[in-house]
């Protein structure tokens, strides 16, 4: 080779244009109209989440509501107005974000782990691994999700353990049908002969599937993920309204579930919250989009 | 070496009487039947036979990626320098697989991962085998890129796969099956995705490339027009058998076996024009099912009893040809 041992100025430049997968999406997603407002969205859910403190001059955990306040019209103090209790329906819509976001997050985190593991496995090995696997996941599918929560939760209540009974309940129940996805992106990679490629190249079996087949999973499962995501959250709503939600908590769900029975006398104090899960479920379904078009050079 | 004495080098890749089946629903297919060849370094050898022949099965069988289940290799050696792969342990057999022996698949398409650039994916054996930095894996694929004359490589190093035309992603696996200096390259019908004049162009590259690094190559194909102008010798498969074996002039002038003969002239020619392109009747056998006797023999304008009966042994012409047929010398001499 002409260009020896010593690095020159010309390899680093090669060094620097050979960009890795993620180096060209970012390329992309820095043009993404869609990509930057859900990330806007994104991020500002996520900071009321974290500091609640900075957008509510009230907070909500600890205010004393009026029933004199008892759906009250809003004001320049009180811009969303008052919930039926009197209590100020915009701390509560700030306060609220944390349980919605955090049990979000974190069930998918659950949800697509589980679902990775098991279906790169059952996906790549196949034979008797692949058969166990999908007895197992076929199983879990067989639970009813909200079923399944209900009980998770109730077991787990009364022990104010916050948000992570819902959590554990989601995550356990969710990652099924992700895990089949995955499952069958990894069965469709596994015979294309760019795998064959790479195992005669001398790649081992962690290589084939974390280098070579997975970003090829990856575009169905960041989708599947995010949709997943927006369900999570609409999921703690729901198990709130049903009541075994996070106890002691401030969520999106429980207002949710406590306005609508005042609807035709008041809608906003429904409106709010329902706007910002909406919003957010949104912003994350928008974001996964992008994040899976930039992930797909074939899209490009 | 162990002291005793050997009369003749080994042969750098030596196939001995290989037989696989694959077991199916519909019965045991038996794909390769006792095929036999060899090849040495600086040699072509060109393996030819239509589809369902066994050819691709045989180089997957040689790189070791056979499907197994169902495929099952029954018997035979596939000897390396003397070694036998399929007795290796898997960790030596690694070591011999891409450094040593590297293929190129029939479609670059499925071949390369969609998902990673080019460079990366040349790279990668590299950096894997031979613990080279990203850096220096990457000027040596640039390097290579340019060796199998990809125009401006240096700037389509990051591509991606679908941003290349079929000659060119072609290139790029010729490109990654170079990475690692092996001393055989198996190419499965590196042309047949491509149209005629990128063909050629292939083929002059991977001569060019065998003369350049005298390794050897087996090529796999159908199309006997390919062939002629790259290999040194030709191994006709039919039905999991390697029916004649031959010179390539030897083989073009007098076909020893009915099958190389009748494959000879369904070759269109432009002076034949008016005439009506002669075709080899029938299909090539079910393999659950080889008929008895000479697999070839429901198709065989020469057909005698005996064809129906009993199997051709593999029969020595001498000068390094033989056939499998029982009149392989009145063939060869134009009396049958």
């Amino acid at each position: 080779m002409s260009s020896g041992a010593v690095p020159t100025q010309a390899d680093e430049a090669v060094a620097e244009r050979a960009r890795s997968l993620s180096g060209d999406a970012w390329h992309d997603l820095r043009r993404s109209a869609v990509f930057w407002t859900a990330t806007a969205l994104v991020v500002l859910m996520s900071l009321i989440a974290a500091f609640p403190g900075l957008f509510s001059a009230i907070d909500a955990r600890t205010a004393a509501c009026s029933l004199t306040d008892s759906l009250r019209a809003p004001d320049a103090n009180h811009w969303f107005g008052f919930d039926k209790q009197g209590c100020d329906v915009y701390s509560r819509v700030i306060y609220g974000a944390r349980s919605s976001v955090l049990v979000g997050i974190f069930s998918t985190l659950i949800t697509g782990v589980v679902a990775l593991f098991v279906g790169m496995l059952a996906g790549f090995y196949g034979r008797w691994i692949d058969t166990i696997l999908a007895r197992v996941t076929d199983i879990f599918l067989g639970i009813p999700p909200l079923l399944g929560a209900v009980v998770v939760a109730k077991a787990l209540s009364g022990q104010e353990l916050g948000i992570w009974p819902v959590v554990l309940a989601l995550g356990l129940l969710g990652w099924p049908s992700p895990a089949r996805v995955i499952r069958s992106s990894v069965i469709a990679a596994r015979h294309q002969d760019y795998v064959n490629a790479a195992r005669i190249l001398g790649a081992s079996n962690g290589r084939l599937m974390f280098r070579h087949i997975l970003p090829n999973a990856l575009a169905p499962m960041v989708v599947v993920l995010t949709i997943m995501l927006g369900t999570f959250i609409a999921f703690e709503a729901t198990l709130s309204f049903l009541g075994v939600g996070p106890r002691n908590t401030i969520s999106w769900g429980v207002d949710i579930a406590e306005a609508q029975r005042w609807i035709r006398d008041a809608s906003l104090p429904l409106m709010f919250p329902a706007g910002f899960l909406t919003a957010t479920v949104l912003a994350f379904i928008m974001l996964g989009d992008a994040i899976r078009e930039a992930f797909d050079p074939r899209l490009r | 070496m162990t002291g005793a004495v050997v009369s003749h080098a080994p042969h750098l890749l030596d196939v001995r009487d290989l037989v696989v089946e694959f077991h199916t629903r519909d019965g045991i297919a038996r794909v390769i039947n006792g095929a036999s060849f060899h090849v040495n370094a600086g040699e072509t050898l060109a393996v030819l036979g239509e589809s369902g022949s066994g050819k691709s099965v045989t180089a997957q069988a040689v790189m070791g990626i056979l499907d197994a289940p169902p495929a099952v290799i029954r018997a035979g050696q596939i000897l390396y320098n003397g070694r036998d792969l399929l007795t290796m342990a898997d960790a030596d057999r690694r070591t011999v697989r891409g450094a040593e022996i590297a293929m190129v698949f029939q479609d670059a398409l499925s071949a390369l991962n969609p998902v990673l650039p080019v460079g990366w994916q040349i790279a990668e054996a590299m950096r894997v085998r031979e613990g080279k930095s990203k850096a220096e894996a990457m000027t040596r694929a640039i390097g290579l890129m340019e060796r199998v004359r990809i125009p401006a490589a240096r700037e389509r190093v990051r591509d991606y796969p679908h941003q290349f035309s079929g000659g060119m992603r072609q290139r790029v696996m010729i490109a990654m099956a170079l990475a690692l200096n092996p001393k055989v390259l198996i190419a499965d019908e590196p042309t047949t995705a491509l149209d005629v004049t990128v063909q050629a162009q292939i083929m002059d590259l991977l001569a060019d490339l065998q003369r350049d690094t005298g390794m050897a190559l087996i090529l796999i194909t159908h199309d006997l027009g390919v062939v002629a102008t790259v290999a040194d010798r030709i191994a006709v498969m039919y039905a999991g058998r390697i029916v004649e074996h031959a010179d390539v002039h030897a083989l073009y002038e007098r076909p020893a076996h009915p099958y190389t003969r009748a494959l000879i002239d369904s070759i269109p020619r432009q002076q034949a024009r008016t005439q009506v392109l002669k075709t080899i009747k029938g299909l090539p056998p079910n393999l659950t099912r080889i008929p008895p006797g000479c697999p070839f023999h429901p198709r065989c304008p020469i057909r005698q009893d005996i064809c129906t009966t009993l199997l051709p042994p593999s029969v020595d012409l001498g000068g390094g040809r033989t056939s499998a047929c029982h009149f392989a010398s009145e063939v060869l001499d134009g009396r049958l």
